[in-house]
């Protein structure tokens, strides 16, 4: 165990929002479904009395007697957006004169970083780099997340859940969300600020960084391992490969969109298209932790390769 | 002095000359009486503020607990009246919004007037820029502080616009009738990694230009555009005419990168962004105000859907 090792990549100034992080997204992850189960536990009450339904106040926090609905903005939301700024202010102050920003030697093209990084937010496109190729992990995959974002309100025919916590209601929409944003974009770059060292190895947390650390690993192809070498050949057969994943994927999404009764309720509010985008999205979002685990546990480096492309 | 003030009060209860008080200076007549009344007027005015014409020339709004006044506060203020008059009661409430959507917007302010400053000082050409750094770093007052703040006020902001997002999705807030500005939240996402991504370059240090390689070597891998692209050699794509050639001004990270990177990071995105802010809070008013939290609806009052 190298204390310092760990020390020394924590400490990093640049570091501090991915340790802030390992923290922060957590509580807030917490924070929020805290409030959707409370939310859960009231539906399922009312649900289970309809008659109380029709008159109650359908809220866990509900305003209480002689409340008014509305309050003047100027003075109760004014000084809490006072008070934010204030602490935000202080943080900001305390946080700028206790670090320093960092700076390196002027740059100099002739010597290169080892390891040289992405600001932290993009270093979970670079650690993709090390499963994709780079016109997928450096352009398809962002382009693709920046469309799956903006489109979600569009294809998300869910009418409940418009304005308050609940996790009963939007199973679905939450977990391929948190999987998005948590498990992949937020764990890829906790990998790639706090894991990858010298050379973008793999170093767990207490190993010392060698740089002449040296790992006799052979990535081969899909169709090597199958036995195929002739090109015509070994372009179908990825073709074949990929075509089956989406195929196994795209019935794997739709087994999970046709789950419930009530998955099944808001299938037939989408029209073709919405349900066509949100598998095209979700089986390239699935093809993501598949080609890691490819990598990490068959040492697969392509699956398909043509001569044009490799995937 | 003792003479003055002799004077002062022989003249001022008195009327030793003129019939009452009055007397000639420099060709002005003069009651001192009348001069005591209006400077204890001003001293008046000055310990009620709020009553002075100056003030009311200013807020037009009497400063008072009545509903009308605090309406028209809002109201009446340009840089307040970005808010609704009122609020739901739960809408202030910390616990349903996080603040984070606010305090993303109070760090784009922060990082704006510290970019400001930073602007004085910086030159965006290879032979200044990493000295001035050293310059803001070690002779500027507060150039440390400065430079520090801009850095890290960049990387809270980067954290407190995916948490905002992160609410906003899990309250469901983008459905209905708010889906569009979901969409102008992403764009401002994306261009808050971009305003931070060209700021990285501009220290001209190795840590920024090895991370910018780094960035833009992907550009030559896309599609059809790049040299190293898919199908990018079939169209005519080198390292001299590709897409990352335009981003860069060549085809290695060099002076006109650096140029570029400055002129996206200080110009042209903080343009883009607060064009897409004022659309961005413009609906949140239209689209009725945050959206809730709401009264929780069950799953058999779903009303079937209108096409």
């Amino acid at each position: 165990m190298d204390w310092h090792q760990l020390w020394t990549i924590i400490s990093l100034p640049d570091n501090i929002p991915i340790v802030g992080m390992l923290f922060i997204i957590p509580f807030f992850t917490w924070f929020g479904l805290r409030q959707a189960f409370a939310n859960d536990r009231l539906l399922a009450k009312l649900e289970a009395d309809p008659k109380l339904a029709r008159t109650h106040h359908r809220k866990t926090q509900p305003f209480q007697k002689g409340w008014a609905r509305e309050l003047p903005v100027w003075p109760y939301l004014m000084r809490m957006e006072f008070l934010a700024v204030v602490i935000v202010t202080f943080i900001l102050m305390v946080w700028s004169i206790t670090l320093d920003a960092p700076l390196e030697e002027p740059a100099n093209p002739s010597l290169t970083m080892n390891p040289s990084k992405a600001p932290w937010y993009f270093l979970g496109l670079q650690e993709m780099l090390v499963y994709f190729d780079p016109w997928i992990a450096g352009v398809v995959m962002p382009t693709l997340i920046i469309i799956g974002l903006i489109v979600i309100p569009y294809i998300d025919e869910n009418p409940l859940g418009n304005g308050y916590y609940t996790y009963k209601q939007r199973k679905f929409a939450i977990w391929t969300f948190i999987s998005g944003f948590i498990i992949l974009w937020c764990s890829m770059i906790v990998i790639g600020t706090l894991i990858r060292g010298p050379g973008w190895m793999w170093f767990w947390p207490g190993m010392t960084w060698d740089h002449n650390r040296l790992i006799f690993e052979i990535n081969r192809d899909l169709h090597e391992i199958i036995g195929i070498t002739s090109q015509p050949w070994i372009g179908i057969f990825g073709g074949l490969v990929v075509g089956g994943f989406v195929t196994a994927a795209g019935y794997g999404c739709h087994r999970l969109i046709i789950a419930t009764e009530f998955t099944r309720k808001i299938l037939g509010r989408m029209s073709l298209l919405q349900y066509a985008i949100l598998q095209v999205l979700l089986i390239i979002m699935l093809a993501l932790p598949v080609k890691i685990l490819a990598r990490l546990l068959f040492r697969i480096k392509y699956v398909w390769v043509t001569p044009w492309f490799n995937v | 002095m003792a003479v003055s003030k002799k004077a002062a009060t022989k003249s001022t209860p008195s009327a030793t000359n003129g019939s009452n008080g009055s007397r000639q200076l420099l060709g002005l007549t003069v009651d001192p009486q009348e001069i005591k009344q209006k400077a204890l007027m001003d001293l008046k005015a000055i310990k009620q503020p709020t009553k002075t014409e100056v003030y009311k020339s200013i807020f037009r709004v009497k400063h008072d607990q009545t509903a009308r006044s605090r309406t028209l506060g809002v109201l009446s203020n340009v840089f307040l009246h970005l808010h609704p008059a009122r609020v739901n009661r739960d809408a202030v409430r910390f616990s349903f919004t996080w603040g984070m959507g606010g305090i993303s917007f109070y760090l784009f302010w922060v990082l704006t007037w510290t970019g400001v400053l930073l602007m004085f000082y910086y030159h965006p050409t290879k032979v200044q820029a990493f000295r001035d750094i050293l310059y803001l770093e070690h002779d500027v007052p507060f150039g440390k502080l400065l430079r520090n703040m801009h850095r890290w006020a960049a990387h809270a902001m980067v954290l407190t616009v995916q948490l905002h997002m992160f609410r906003v999705f899990l309250t469901g807030s983008y459905k209905k009738p708010r889906q569009f500005n979901w969409s102008v939240g992403v764009i401002l996402l994306v261009l808050t990694l971009l305003l931070s991504f060209t700021g990285y370059l501009l220290p001209d240090d190795q840590l920024g230009f090895w991370a910018v390689t780094v960035g833009t070597n992907m550009a030559r891998a896309t599609p059809m555009l790049g040299h190293e692209g898919p199908f990018g050699p079939q169209f005519g794509m080198t390292p001299f005419n590709d897409v990352r050639f335009a981003l860069l001004g060549g085809s290695i990270v060099d002076a006109n990168a650096l140029l570029r990177a400055y002129i996206w990071h200080c110009i042209a995105i903080p343009g883009f962004a607060a064009t897409f802010m004022i659309v961005h809070f413009w609906r949140v008013r239209k689209d009725g105000g945050i959206s809730g939290p709401n009264r929780i609806m069950l799953e058999s009052e779903i009303k079937p859907l209108r096409r």
